[in-house]
């Protein structure tokens, strides 16, 4: 097979260079070997390689400061660090450094197999990606991710840097926060994004059900179990998958799991073939994952194969300053969204929105939005259409049905009692819109 | 550079009617003499206690050193685990272009993974791992055609679902090399 792909393999054993060089040119690839840094350095200055193999551990300079040279010089280099003992740290080091894997010596001959094929497949991704930078000047898909706080833009900063990675990521930050969006963003501008992401949230399903959802099923696993089924892996074969919730998984999943990401490979629940699978990890949590590792509620090796990098998303109290361009960005979505003309906001609307806590975050603060745009008189948001508006208390709606009769009412006046056109735009029948009419007592006249 | 034929040299592997069915495959995929032989190689000095398995680089060195000819191609059969230093197992191994290669057939029976013995697929499998080898001594590098015996097997499955011949192309280079 001929890739026209290079590959260099630095390590200081002769055996080590010998049997590399020697299964990657049957493989076809193009290989040169180097015994330590400096000669691979001194090689590297007049040729390129689409692959660095590097030992870690090598006399003179090792392969992590072999690896922090590389990538200051040519940032996109793949290397891949290669170890004979494989210490967590070191590994985590490696990939923070930007190593593209890390492996332990000796190899699973399928593992070589694979780790290279990934490699290839990267180098053919970041090539299509650089094509298509010339017309993506900045950060896709980061619609919901808005604010010029430097808390916002140091969010954004992270995701760019993240995303060209391969690294595992756990995104922490409390409800609400949208860590979903966080992950998204990062998959959206990694080489994977012509790849699904698969999101799965852990905390909704119970044990058995997490892992049928994740690992899929053969027909006749289980009561109910009529037709094979993918897994969550398997869907997210060559792209991400976004494990939310993460802290909520039993022991036993942790153990799985852990396998599943030394492995890239696993079997249905009731199968017995071995499928393998090349995805990414983002996990999320609002929980914080080093004191449950500290109370022994959390595997710690889990904790370290997941947390190589760590995303933090802030709280919307901290960086209250983005909350005006935040309320009239969903102010606008949300008009749009029932087709209604824009809205402005009344400056002692955003000052009250300023100072509110929200505990439930940027989701609680598009929920108070639409909400408002729901009740408001159509052309202004008013402190009185904020569900925080203590000063006008008692002219928000507390119950739903007084929401539904003044937003039927609304709806009523606006198509002038046409009652087909309203219930068109309410989205129900004319049988219903009469009932309801009678219910509440609308009329005419008020 | 014309080779008279390929020589297979069985080490520690006394069954005839195996030897005999696998030469057979070899020489529906290779057109060349094939001689077969037995030798005695002191396998202690190539084996690793710590992980229970015979070099498979010291190996093929050894019979370079000892068996190789510049006029035949030189197979060598064992019934050892062999590995070399970066992977766990091999199932053999060669130079690309070398005079000699070695193969296993340790990894290749259905025993070895708990399945009812085959004799009809060890002698395929043998067969394919052996041409595969020979292949590379003869040039050819790995091959993506699905059932082509150049294609690469990590797994015994995977040799099964290859066959012993040459695809279309691999067979055009190797033609070039007999
Ligand atoms: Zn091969
Ligand atoms: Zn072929």
């Amino acid at each position: 097979m001929d890739h026209g792909i290079s590959i260099l393999i630095v390590d200081d054993e002769l055996s080590v260079r010998d049997s590399l060089y020697n299964w990657f040119i049957e493989d076809g690839y193009t290989v040169e070997c180097a015994e330590d840094a400096k000669k691979a350095l001194s090689i590297l200055e007049s040729q390129d390689f689409d692959i660095i193999l590097a030992d870690i551990k090598m006399p003179g300079m090792d392969g992590m400061e072999m690896l922090r040279r590389i990538k200051s010089i040519k940032k996109d280099s793949i290397v891949i660090m290669m170890t004979a003992f494989a210490t967590v740290d070191t590994a985590v080091q490696a990939l923070k450094e930007g190593a593209f894997d890390y492996v332990t010596k000796p190899f699973d001959p399928d593992d070589l197999t694979h780790l290279i094929r990934n490699a290839s497949k990267q180098i053919t991704l970041s090539e299509e990606n650089k094509i298509l930078k010339d017309r993506v000047t900045a950060l896709e898909n980061v619609d919901n991710l808005i604010g010029n706080s430097e808390a916002m833009q140091q969010l954004l900063r992270d995701i760019q840097s993240v995303a060209q990675s391969n690294a595992s990521v756990i995104i922490t930050g409390e409800s609400g926060t949208g860590k979903e969006l966080v992950a998204r963003a990062i998959h959206a501008n990694s080489p994977r994004r012509f790849f699904p992401m698969i999101s799965v949230h852990c905390g909704a399903l119970t044990e058995s059900l997490l892992e049928s959802e994740l690992f899929g099923h053969e027909k006749g696993a289980f009561t109910g179990a009529v037709y094979n089924r993918k897994g969550r892996f398997e869907m997210a074969d060559n792209g991400t998958i976004f494990l939310d919730e993460i802290a909520t998984i039993s022991v036993k999943m942790q153990v799985e799991l852990l396998r599943v990401l030394e492995t890239k490979s696993f079997v249905r629940v009731g199968g017995t073939k071995e499928i393998k699978s090349d995805f990414r990890v983002i996990c999320a949590t609002n929980r914080d994952l080093r004191s449950m590792v500290d109370k022994g509620l959390f595997r710690e090796d889990l904790y370290y194969r997941l947390n190589v990098v760590n995303i933090h998303v802030p709280p919307l109290r901290e960086r209250t300053e983005d909350i005006p361009i935040l309320a009239e960005y969903f102010a606008g979505k949300y008009c749009s969204a029932m087709g209604k003309p824009p809205v402005t906001f009344d400056p002692a609307a955003i000052k009250k929105l300023g100072e509110f806590p929200f505990p439930g975050n940027i989701r609680e603060l598009e929920n108070m939005i639409e909400r408002a745009i729901v009740v408001g008189n159509g052309k202004r948001i008013q402190v009185k259409d904020l569900p925080i508006g203590t000063s006008s208390a008692g002219s928000s709606f507390e119950s739903l049905e007084e929401l539904e009769k003044n937003h039927i009412g609304n709806i009523l006046e606006k198509y002038r009692w046409n009652i087909s056109a309203a219930a068109k735009a309410l989205k129900v029948d004319r049988v219903t819109l009469y009932n309801k009419i009678k219910k509440y007592g609308l009329n005419q006249n008020g | 550079m014309n080779y008279e034929n390929i020589t297979l040299i069985a080490f520690g592997l006394p069954d005839q009617d195996l030897l005999k069915a696998v030469a057979g495959v070899i020489s529906g995929s290779l057109p060349l003499p094939l001689l077969l032989k037995s030798g005695y190689l002191d396998l202690s000095e190539f084996y690793d206690p710590a992980r229970n398995q015979y070099n498979g680089n010291s190996i093929l060195k050894k019979l370079d050193d000892d068996y190789s000819l510049d006029s035949s191609k030189t197979m060598g059969l064992f019934a050892v685990d062999l590995y070399i230093p970066i992977l766990t197992y091999i199932f053999g191994q060669a130079h690309l272009n070398g005079n000699t290669g070695i193969v296993s057939i340790y990894r290749l029976t259905n025993e070895r993974y708990g399945i009812g013995k085959n004799g009809r697929l060890l002698v395929g499998r043998l067969g394919k791992e052996i041409i595969h080898e020979l292949g590379h001594m003869f040039g050819l590098i790995h091959c993506s055609d699905p059932v082509c015996v150049m294609r690469s097997s990590t797994y015994v499955e995977d040799i099964d679902q290859k066959e012993s011949r040459f695809c279309k192309a691999c067979r055009t280079i190797l033609n070039t090399r007999l």
